[in-house]
């Protein structure tokens, strides 16, 4: 798999997986992230079979793998 | 997790005394039982053994005579390789009563009975969530339902280039299959005609049959797919009639049953699933069953349920490994002459168990990635399947 950025859970404010600051880990192994982790903004995910890819409204292309 | 000395485990000690339950491998027996804290005895030696206790729902089932549990598995071999009948609801009910000891012995009974009526072969596919998000229903269990606030965020049909990349990457990991799915009720006009171009687009491309998931179809729809090359169209029950208003309340059973005669009626091969795990009782899971039995479907996915946030059971447990391998087992006995194919939701019920699955009646995978969520990889399953000695191959009805 070809992370561009595997640390998306813990590298911003916001968790990846709910988009709170103030979460203390409820990432999930087998999600993709959902929330911007600069902004909390909601990503547009795409799921393939392959891999996903996710991207901010604001940040642009945040992860992929 | 927990420990074996919890209260639960001690009740169970004091009711089955002599009994034995096998815990990873190991026959644990109540004298094992460490002391609780303050106890007097000090003997046998504490044997720590960790174990998950029964889950919520799961009920528990009494003790049975052996010699009644083998000969209701006994009646129920003769059935399937002698006879080659189905089982009656009765029959599975009987099965299914079983306690945790005879999962091994119907697991095994399941395996022999998929060699039979379908061969050595597994099919592998994979899916693409094509429109995500943003659907009217409100499948209690489905993070891509409007009515709930859950982090997917709905995003348009993907563009032709993304849906052939993905039918590629599908090929790639030797699949045959490759299914579209969209999130809606079912297809409006726009949504039919972007389908129909694909199909053939991604057949021709990869080799693969080309199947679809779009909601409810009228007549007119499902005529239009059969004629434009879908080979295998999915609308699952999910669960039984009795228990489909506790999770859904946008559309009815009876809508999905119907969807489902006319996908057969327009000669495409029906690929109708079942998600375990939303509370049903063992009852509800047989009746179910039985109603598989009657629409008599090419495929069966086995979803079981992976609590989503933000969905009306997203804070329920999957259910326990051990009795996901028991139902993997019931489905094969069920429903003989199916592709019982493992879908969503393996990965976190069945964890180290997800070859034994292999084993009890599962003759087919989703490879890789769901719809919202990620599987293990299409290599670790593909080395699996070598390592059971499982040839891959393209599967079809052989009821």
């Amino acid at each position: 798999m070809d992370t561009v950025d595997g640390d998306i859970g813990s590298s911003g404010a916001h968790c990846a997986s709910c988009g709170s600051v103030s979460c203390i880990g409820c990432t999930r192994t087998l999600d993709p992230p959902r929330f911007c982790p600069e902004c909390g903004r909601r990503l547009t995910v795409a799921v393939t079979p392959g891999g996903y890819r996710a991207r901010c409204r604001d940040h642009g292309d945040l992860a992929s793998a | 997790m927990r420990c074996i000395q919890a209260a639960w485990f001690r009740r169970w000690a004091d009711r089955s005394p002599g009994s034995g339950l096998l815990v990873f491998g190991i026959l644990v027996r109540p004298t094992t039982v460490a002391p609780m804290s303050g106890d007097a005895t000090t003997s046998p030696t504490p044997t720590t053994v960790t174990l998950s206790p029964p889950r919520r729902g799961e009920p528990e089932r009494p003790e049975i005579d052996p010699s009644a549990a083998r000969a209701r598995i006994h009646a129920a071999e003769t059935a399937l390789l002698d006879e080659r009948r189905l089982l009656t609801g009765e029959e599975l009910a009987g099965l299914a009563a079983l306690p945790d000891d005879y999962v091994t012995s119907l697991a095994a009974l399941a395996h022999q009975v998929r060699l039979t009526w379908c061969g050595p072969e597994v099919e592998v596919e994979g899916i693409l969530s094509a429109k995500t998000g943003g659907c009217p229903e409100d499948c209690h269990f489905c993070s891509q339902s409007s009515q709930f606030d859950t982090p997917v965020k709905a995003t348009p049909f993907l563009d032709a280039d993304e849906v052939l990349r993905a039918a590629e990457e599908t090929k790639a990991s030797g699949a045959s299959e490759f299914c579209i799915v969209l999130a809606i009720r079912g297809p409006d006009e726009r949504t039919m005609q972007r389908i129909l171009e694909l199909v053939p687009m991604v057949q021709e491309k990869t080799g693969m049959n080309v199947a679809v998931s779009a909601g409810l179809l009228t007549e007119d729809q499902a005529r239009r797919f059969g004629e434009g090359g879908v080979h295998r169209y999915n609308h699952n029950l999910e669960t039984a009639r009795s228990f489909f208003p506790n999770v859904v309340t946008t559309h009815t059973w009876e809508e999905r049953q119907e969807t489902c005669e006319l996908v057969r009626t327009h000669g495409m091969e029906l690929c109708c699933g079942a998600l375990i795990g939303m509370g049903e009782t063992d009852e509800q899971r047989i009746e179910l069953l039985t109603q598989l039995q009657d629409l008599d479907p090419t495929e069966v996915p086995l979803n079981f349920l992976n609590p989503r946030p933000g969905t009306p059971l997203g804070g329920e447990r999957p259910i326990g490994a051990w009795e996901a391998i028991r139902w993997i087992a019931l489905f094969r006995l069920g429903l003989p002459g199916v592709i019982l194919r493992y879908a969503g939701g393996r990965e976190v019920t069945l964890r180290e168990l997800q070859s034994m699955g292999m084993t009890s009646g599962i003759n087919a995978l989703i490879v890789g990635n769901y719809l919202t969520t990620l599987g293990r990889s299409a290599d670790e399953d593909l080395q699996m399947l070598s390592d059971l000695r499982m040839p891959v191959g393209a599967l079809t009805g052989v009821l």
